[in-house]
């Protein structure tokens, strides 16, 4: 990756972590919290949805299962945060192979593949939600300890730019995907699996990597949302919100690349606030404008708001008359 | 271990959710095999009619079974112009984006119920929900027979349409082979808005036969739909026979499991069902394609 790849990202992660120093208020700094972990679940939607082109319609059974065994590994087993937090990541990887392998080896694809992840979060979330281990229907409360070692902060502050340093790791991520032999058999697999492999791409080791590094990086998402919120049950950790959320971040952005999560989420989020503020606090009127922004994106604008600007960008270069 | 009457009687009432069952996994399964596209938005779609059916009953105390009169022709508008306005347009001809244009429409129709009724769960204020049937030792709820007998009465028509009259004709060429009907003067764009207009009409029968027994709350719809994915799914994608044989089983299969690991858990026995087909036959029972 040259230093050009890099600047437009420590660009945008300079401008997000100085945004908290500046005075905002406590339901403000939550608000860009619950965002950034938005951002990060679509980032990780977004490798295997954007840049692999398997649509899932499951994410929260990553997200869930990062946040419950972070969440379980503290209370039950005693285990520093960091460690639980690391050890949820992997987990829901395993998750993920565990998920990909049954699904691509049986071929599923396009909508099958679609059905197939949904119906294993909701697997899951019956699961979880009758489950001891998990506090079933009670939930789990992860015990208020503020310190270094419990990863909870007296600052929200702090947490966002925990958060924050999360979302600059997977953009990393995402970033050496749009450049890496990796991405490009990726990529290749996504515009014809077929041709792919008549190429030599070994199309189900790389499906298999990208769902892993997929949901490793959503259950980051949840594992860091359990520790902000303290609170964790099977509606929360497998509920379709989270696998709607994670997948409308990249579509609104721009999906297939490395920024689109971040900046879907950001549209997104704000424009929810935005409308819950003018409807005075009628349920669903937020998710009602996500659903019409997702139609909508994909009716006018497939590439979503970074294609926009790029397609305007394209159309002033086709503008340059071609002798001058 | 459960007396036989229970067992006779959990499978009974598993074969008369299963027929209701089989007729909203009908309306999916047209539209897969016509369209080949997967509708999230239908278990939304039963929502609002279920809300077409309580408001019918609630504002005019229209009886659910004379307000079908009513909502079904409403119900297929509704499909139509959703499909011909909306979903074709906007979709550009990808499947995948089929996909996310009915997820987002399942979103923005499920919300604007929450919005506008809140999350309060409401029933059909009749006592026509307690009404029995003695069949020798056997208590029957008769909403449920009748339910029973409608969705295999309105099986069979839509069988009949399909096989004898030219709109069936139609659709089934256009099913066929797309390109060939166009070619023979087959205006596929309102063949397509047609199909899921059907879709939608199963829809609005089977919620004005569930009502009498069941409630409704904007999430109503969710419940069914991974249901009806698993019979169509199981019964083959695109199989109207498939889709009432495979409601049927779900039927009785999920009335087996409520009763042997309760209300909460007995969900999972239809999802394993629905990962396992998947996983092992994607082409159902009865599909041929996959």
């Amino acid at each position: 990756m040259s230093a050009r790849d890099l600047l437009p990202l420590i660009l945008a992660l300079a401008v997000l972590a100085a945004l908290p120093f500046l005075g905002l208020s406590g339901s403000v700094l939550n608000f860009l919290v619950t965002t950034l972990i938005i951002a990060l679940a679509g980032v990780g939607w977004n490798v295997l949805g954007g840049f692999g082109g398997q649509y899932s319609f499951g994410h929260a059974a990553f997200f869930g299962t990062g946040a419950y065994a972070t969440a379980i590994l503290q209370m039950k087993l005693g285990w520093n945060a960091w460690g639980a937090l690391g050890a949820g990541i992997g987990i829901g990887a395993l998750a993920g192979l565990a998920i990909g392998y049954l699904s691509f080896r049986a071929g599923l694809r396009g909508s099958y593949f679609a059905l197939v992840t949904l119906a294993f979060a909701e697997v899951f979330r019956i699961l979880a939600n009758s489950a001891d281990f998990t506090g079933g229907a009670a939930g789990l409360l992860l015990p208020l300890r503020p310190g270094l070692a419990t990863l909870q902060f007296a600052d929200r502050r702090a947490f966002y730019l925990l958060v924050l340093a999360f979302v600059g790791v997977a953009l990393l991520a995402s970033r050496w995907l749009e450049r890496s032999r990796f991405g490009a058999h990726l990529i290749a697999v996504r515009e014809n699996e077929e041709a792919a492999r008549a190429l030599g791409v070994d199309a189900l080791s790389v499906k298999l990597r990208a769902i892993a590094l997929s949901a490793a990086i959503t259950a980051a998402a949840g594992g860091l949302y359990v520790q902000y919120f303290l609170y964790l049950d099977a509606g929360v950790a497998y509920g379709t919100w989270i696998s709607v959320e994670a997948l409308l971040a990249p579509i609104v952005g721009g999906i297939g690349t490395a920024f689109g999560p971040l900046v879907g989420a950001l549209a997104l989020q704000g424009l929810g606030e935005v409308t819950k503020h003018l409807a005075g606090g009628v349920p669903g009127v937020d998710l009602v404008v996500f659903g019409a922004c997702l139609i909508a994106v994909i009716a006018f604008a497939p590439q979503g708001l970074l294609g926009l600007r790029r397609r305007r960008k394209a159309r002033a270069e086709r503008a340059v008359p071609v002798g001058a | 271990m459960y007396a036989p009457q229970i067992l006779i009687e959990a499978a009974l009432n598993g074969l008369m959710t299963g027929a209701v069952y089989a007729l909203i996994a009908l309306g999916l399964t047209l539209v897969y095999g016509v369209l080949h596209i997967i509708n999230f938005a239908h278990g939304a779609l039963l929502t609002v009619a279920m809300f077409a059916v309580w408001g019918a009953f609630a504002l005019f105390h229209l009886d659910p079974y004379w307000a079908m009169l009513g909502i079904v022709p409403l119900m297929f508008g509704l499909g139509y112009g959703l499909q011909r306005f909306v979903i074709g347009p906007a979709s550009h001809g990808s499947d995948n984006n089929v996909l996310l244009v009915t997820l987002g429409l399942s979103i923005v129709l499920e919300n604007a119920l929450l919005a506008l009724f809140r999350s309060d769960t409401r029933a059909l204020d009749s006592d026509a929900a307690l009404q029995v049937v003695e069949l020798g030792p056997l208590l029957l709820s008769t909403p449920r027979l009748i339910g029973f007998a409608a969705s295999l009465a309105v099986t069979g028509l839509l069988w009949l349409v399909l096989n004898r009259t030219d709109t069936g004709r139609a659709i089934r060429a256009v099913a066929r082979e797309k390109l060939g009907a166009r070619l023979v003067g087959i205006e596929v764009d309102h063949v397509y808005a047609v199909t899921f207009g059907l879709g939608c009409a199963c829809l609005a029968v089977a919620a004005c036969l569930l009502m009498p027994t069941y409630y409704v709350n904007p999430r109503s719809g969710a419940a069914f739909v991974l249901v009806a994915f698993t019979i169509v799914v199981l019964g083959g994608m695109g199989s109207i026979a498939g889709a009432l044989v495979g409601g049927l089983i779900i039927g009785v299969v999920e009335s087996f499991s409520g009763l042997l690991l309760g209300d909460s858990l007995g969900q999972i026995g239809i999802f394993l069902i629905f990962i396992l087909v998947l996983l092992v036959r994607p082409t159902g029972l009865f599909g041929a394609r996959a």
